[in-house]
């Protein structure tokens, strides 16, 4: 369990709404990851935003380096910058699948999720494989009607990477 | 013929140290002799931090080579290293990452060994009945678990399957140790968090890798374009006198911005004019090492790289998986004390390095494709002649000296 992702009680048909409006908030992030739209993922976070990928041993162990760790916005937009233009890595295809999205707990504060995601890694010369499986715990806060991160935690189960992980999660 | 199925008579090319031949990355042969005279041979291999193992019945599973052990602490504070196989029948009993135990009890039939890897119990040792049993000649003692030599330096714990090892100060000479006592400082630890990967490449690409600073000038954009490490910045390439040590390093200019000569730009397809960060606090310096370098990248002979890139620290610790493949296991970390912001600090700049690293999933990358490269072509050598036929410490960046001192000494040691 991640410190600040306990379930606490929120009414059914609040989650039955929220979980509709987080899973189209799933599906449009995932979009432009999977159309390799890198520059404007930054897009889905706040301007404070925390976004970490970590292994699970990390997560479970209250430890808390990552493999790509941000704090703020700006960034992101340097991390979506450098991808796009000037790391050299093989290209790849990716391909993210998000399901069982459980909504934790919604108060003034903002409201937090948990998610399932497969994330499937296509390179050249090479089979679709399994790259990461994983959790998205997400704090969202609405910013003009719409919902935005203010918190992204990637944890993933898949403990050994094939090689890298260029683009995020 | 491609290599992976071509017959090869382990001949190193008349050439010399100019050359490398690509059957040394792709040879089982050679990976075996590997094994055998280097991982499991006269070498100090990496297996800890004390940091991860600080109480009394604390352990690690760990490798030495492709070889699994466990790290473990006893009750007096000692650590002890043995093979993660059970003296009975072999089983891999330690399977956790880390943990606390009392003794190690292997699951198959209940063997238990203490804290040191002595053979403490076995169930139904006398038999049932006067039947079964073990031979009344069977003696606990003489089937422990296989114990290997430790040795510990400022929290780093190092192993060996050769019994009469010399000290680490004289397996790493003088140089080399400054470095590694830079970075080890007499702080304690505290451990940041891991990442592990699989490198499809040879695990020697790694440490030529860090013994070619040519690479760093032309492939990292980062570290061209924010001055980090560029052609002409302050820098040493150290062997050590056997040539089978490292030490990477390079002192970044107080000015943030790169400061290219244009001669230089024209060189470097990586440099970006139009390269400026968001948040540029990432790349500060918080000058806090006896040290004249910036960044320090340590390879320690077979198995241990030392990060030591601005304030993002780590080791990487190298588990050899075959002739194409290695396991990478980065254990990064910053000191007791640090202030929170300090650790924020380091983990921010951490996206410079590991699996996802700007620097990082590039080598990743180039490694993979050399090995792809050797491994399917029938042509069978690659070339290293930059700097002429000089071997080992150079100065300049251009320059693959220290990787045909590590060839020197590997050839000796290989027989090759």
């Amino acid at each position: 369990m991640m410190a600040g992702f306990e379930h606490r009680a929120v009414e059914a048909a609040a989650v039955r709404e929220l979980r509709a409006e987080i899973e189209e908030f799933h599906y449009e992030y995932c979009a432009v990851l999977d159309a390799a739209e890198v520059e404007r993922w930054p897009e889905f976070f706040t301007e404070d935003a925390v976004y970490r990928i970590t292994a699970r041993e990390n997560a479970d162990a209250g430890l808390p380096v990552g493999l790509v760790y941000a704090e703020g916005r700006a960034m992101l937009r340097d991390r979506a910058f450098a991808i796009a233009r000037t790391q050299m890595f093989a290209p790849r295809y990716m391909l993210h699948l998000v399901s069982n999205v459980r909504v934790l707990a919604a108060t003034q504060a903002g409201i937090r999720a948990v998610s399932n995601y497969i994330l499937l890694q296509t390179l050249v010369d090479g089979p679709t494989t399994i790259h990461q499986a994983g959790r998205y715990y997400d704090r969202f806060r609405r910013v003009e009607g719409r919902l935005l991160l203010a918190e992204r935690q990637c944890v993933y189960d898949t403990i050994i990477i094939a090689n890298d992980l260029v683009y995020p999660v | 013929m491609p290599k992976e199925t071509a017959p090869v008579d382990l001949k190193w090319p008349e050439e010399g140290l100019s050359v490398v031949p690509d059957w040394i990355y792709t040879s089982e042969e050679i990976y075996r002799r590997e094994v055998e005279r280097i991982f499991h041979g006269r070498t100090w291999n990496f297996v800890a931090l004390e940091a991860e193992i600080p109480n009394p019945g604390d352990y690690k599973r760990s490798f030495v080579g492709p070889t699994p052990v466990v790290v473990s602490r006893d009750e007096d504070g000692a650590v002890h290293v043995f093979e993660n196989r059970c003296a009975h029948r072999g089983a891999e009993f330690c399977r956790a990452q880390r943990g606390n135990a009392k003794e190690f009890i292997c699951p198959y039939h209940q063997w238990s060994y203490d804290l040191k890897g002595n053979l403490q119990g076995i169930p139904f040792k006398r038999g049932v009945k006067k039947e079964g049993g073990m031979p009344a000649d069977f003696r606990n003692e003489d089937h422990g678990l296989r114990k290997l030599a430790v040795t510990s330096h400022r929290g780093v714990v190092f192993a060996s399957f050769a019994a009469d090892m010399e000290p680490l100060a004289d397996y790493l000479g003088p140089e080399i140790m400054a470095d590694f006592e830079a970075t080890f400082d007499g702080r304690k630890l505290r451990i940041l968090g891991y990442y592990r990967n699989e490198l499809p490449g040879n695990w020697k690409l790694y440490h030529e890798n860090l013994k070619d600073p040519y690479h760093a000038t032309l492939l990292h954009s980062y570290l061209v374009s924010f001055g980090l490490l560029v052609a002409g910045n302050k820098s040493l390439m150290l062997a050590d006198k056997t040539g089978r040590h490292g030490t990477m390093a390079s002192a970044k200019p107080d000015d943030v911005t790169a400061s290219v000569d244009e001669t230089s730009k024209k060189e470097m397809r990586a440099f970006r004019e139009d390269m400026t960060l968001a948040d540029p606090s990432f790349l500060d310096y918080v000058r806090e090492f006896n040290s004249p370098w910036s960044v320090t990248m340590q390879t320690i002979w077979p198995n241990l790289i030392v990060q030591r890139e601005l304030n993002t620290l780590g080791i990487r610790h190298i588990v050899p998986n075959g002739p194409h493949s290695m396991i990478m296991i980065w254990v990064m970390f910053g000191y007791e004390g640090d202030s929170e912001e300090m650790i924020r600090h380091r983990l921010k700049q951490g996206n410079l390095m590991g699996p996802s690293g700007f620097l990082g999933l590039e080598d990743n990358e180039a490694i993979k494709f050399v090995q792809e490269g050797i491994r399917r072509s029938p042509t069978d050598k690659g070339v290293v002649k930059l700097g002429g036929d000089t071997e080992g410490t150079c100065t300049t960046l251009i320059s693959e000296s220290a990787i045909r001192a590590m060839y020197r000494h590997y050839r000796e040691v290989m027989s090759l």
